[in-house]
């Protein structure tokens, strides 16, 4: 296999806050091979989707790059100028958000909005733009797709928008596709459809996917490799078989403990990790992790741990106590 | 639709006999009277002539039998005579009507031209210079009253410049560069004290509206700020600013009348002033009327602007 088909190296990310300085993201590194499936897993403000930001360059006013590349397809996508970077957009890489609820626009009708990165990126007529967006529609399952082009969001469900997101999504084919908490504000029983249909489609285009969660049973079912967040940092990244059958940090540990699992003993209390995930504005010197850990030592309140390989293809950040 | 319409048009009815209730009523209570009037300006003033003007004219009679006799004739399209001219009212109506209503159709047309375009730049903007100065002038236009606005065009040019703007009125139809050389002053002083209420309002939406998820979906399919702004921004943000249009009606009418006055522009407004000083009775409640129907109306076409704009509306 070649170079990545998207390569995070040392990305830092900062906004500016009435707190001051929040570094939101501290040298993260990632890649996503073509045709994977990479999950970002974290709780909230781990600094997954300002990461997933970060790549479209869509972090806002207050937040800015301090450091780091992102390269795609041998690009570096943080000293693009503006107009190479949103020609990128919605082509190249297009990205799902979380809520389906507000992420459409209320006024324009559901084929223009599925039309319009085809209008676009192909120099399509509008007229073409619409006929492929009804194609479209048909392709993620919306019934009677063509006669519902003229419809606006609030005549959706909020699992059918999520639909029209990803079918806006794929309007370009894609070589990357972003998904963040495609389907935290979904019903459960319509989460799994949503993430079939898009782990379906991005694989019939053999498009990449990075998939934002929080859910580990997400990941076990629809990545490749994971990448766990906390506290900003990337502290453990390997094949999604191995993280549940090998996880080696304490957070990853305690997230999979968390689960709930069939074969648990009714009535027996689930696995929490005590105390509350870190302040961002606030960090500890040491392991952000280091404060909730039952396995921590001195070492790890002075000074933060480094991402190492403790085999292939398998990295961490901690100091290694022989916990596991 | 039709329905909404027809349903907005019935509910018209009371709010219009209410309108004329109050109005028919409050000039009466100005004090002084269209008689006083005449006798002072004629000198035949004896008791005997009042009684027989009060008589001539109706006055001698309860007021309500007055209302409903003006109501009744008012429902089959006659809004009675002048007392001084002693010509119709809807001829005088029809008259003056069509000026003021190009007055306020020209500084709505200013008001928008100017607010909306600062208004969405001054968001974009936000807290530079040119947001600083946009607000200001913003500010400064809420506080100055256009009358006064209105003196300072008239004398300081003609002081500085030997130029005043022209008080010649030119029916449009006659000529219409002549007619707007005249009315474009007054339209741009009552469009401009409209534009500031409009014009920070579109500044709050456009920046409410910049922050919805949608604006960054958009920007996420790759378009530039502009085609995020006006396909995707605009609409959303405009719905509120277009009920505040219509809230802004009678402030259009309100500052025609004065600035018709100050600009010799003889519509509706001069009409109205004329007639109150002259305590014309017809003449004031037919103008209250036209004007009450002007500002129902205006909200009417506010609301199916909404349908316009926003696709839920549009369905209910």
């Amino acid at each position: 296999m070649g170079s990545p088909l998207l390569d995070i190296e040392h990305l830092s990310v900062t906004f500016r806050t009435d707190r001051g300085e929040v570094r939101a993201v501290d040298d993260v590194s990632l890649h996503v091979n073509e045709g994977e499936t990479l999950a970002v897993v974290g709780e909230s403000g781990s600094g997954k989707s300002v990461t997933a930001l970060s790549i479209l360059g869509l972090i806002g006013d207050n937040g800015s790059i301090t450091n780091g590349r992102i390269l795609f397809d041998g690009a570096d996508l943080t000293r693009l100028g503006k107009a190479d970077l949103r020609a990128i957009r919605g082509d190249r890489i297009a990205m799902i958000f979380q809520e389906p609820m507000s992420s459409l626009n209320p006024v324009l009708t559901i084929g223009k909005q599925v039309a319009e990165p085809m209008w676009l990126h192909r120099d399509m007529t509008w007229d073409d733009a619409y006929q492929r967006a009804g194609e479209l529609l048909a392709r993620v399952s919306i019934p009677d797709a063509a006669q519902r082009l003229n419809d606006y969001p609030h005549h959706f469900s909020g699992g059918m928008r999520q639909r029209v997101m990803i079918a806006m999504a794929l309007a370009c084919e894609p070589q990357l596709i972003i998904a963040d908490e495609p389907t935290t504000a979904l019903d459960v029983t319509v989460q799994a459809q949503i993430l079939s249909l898009l782990k379906n489609l991005t694989r019939e285009l053999n498009s990449s996917l990075i998939l934002i969660t929080h859910d580990l049973g997400v990941v076990a079912r629809y990545a490749d490799r994971v990448a766990v967040m906390y506290g900003g940092r990337v502290i453990e990244t390997t094949t999604a078989r191995n993280l549940y059958a090998n996880p080696r940090h304490p957070y990853t540990e305690g997230l999979i403990a968390s689960v709930p699992s069939l074969d648990g003993n009714p009535g027996e209390p689930l696995m929490t990790i005590a105390g509350q995930p870190p302040d961002l504005a606030n960090l500890p010197p040491g392991c952000a992790f280091a404060p909730r850990c039952r396995y921590a030592q001195e070492r790890c309140l002075e000074a933060q741990p480094s991402l190492e390989a403790v085999s292939e293809g398998h990295l961490r950040a901690c100091f290694g106590y022989d916990h596991v | 639709m039709q329905a909404f319409i027809i349903r907005r048009l019935l509910a018209l009815i009371p709010t219009l006999i209410f309108t004329s209730i109050i109005v028919f009523a409050s000039i009466r209570l100005i004090p002084g009277d269209v008689i006083d009037l005449m006798l002072s300006q004629n000198d035949i003033a004896t008791g005997n002539d009042r009684a027989r003007i009060e008589q001539a004219l109706g006055f001698d009679q309860p007021i309500y039998i007055q209302y409903f006799k003006w109501l009744w004739s008012a429902l089959q399209g006659d809004l009675g005579r002048s007392l001084w001219q002693n010509t119709p009212v809807t001829e005088q109506l029809a008259e003056t009507l069509p000026i003021t209503f190009e007055l306020g159709l020209l500084a709505l047309i200013v008001a928008l031209t100017v607010a909306i375009p600062i208004g969405i730049y001054s968001a974009m903007r936000q807290d530079t210079a040119g947001d600083y100065i946009a607000r200001s002038f913003s500010l400064l236009m809420l506080a100055i009253p256009s009358f006064w606005l209105g003196t300072l065009v008239m004398v300081f040019p003609s002081v500085w410049w030997r130029w005043a703007p022209p008080l010649e009125y030119t029916p449009f139809l006659e000529d219409p560069i002549k007619n707007l050389g005249h009315m474009i002053v007054p339209a741009i002083l009552l469009g401009l004290s409209l534009s500031a209420v409009t014009m920070r309002m579109t500044r709050t939406m456009m920046l409410e509206v910049m922050r919805q998820d949608y604006i960054r979906t958009a920007r996420a399919k790759g378009l530039g700020e502009i085609l995020v702004v006006v396909r995707h921004a605009l609409r959303n943000g405009l719905i509120p600013v277009v009920t505040l249009i219509g809230l802004q009606a009678p402030l259009l009418i309100g500052g025609a009348v004065i600035l018709e006055q100050i600009f010799v522009v003889p519509g509706m407004g001069l009409l109205l002033l004329d007639a109150v000083f002259q305590r014309d009775y017809p003449v004031v409640t037919g103008v209250f009327l036209v004007v009450g129907v002007g500002i129902l109306v205006i909200n009417l076409l506010v609301d199916l602007t909404y349908g316009f704009l926003d696709p839920k509306v549009r369905q209910q």
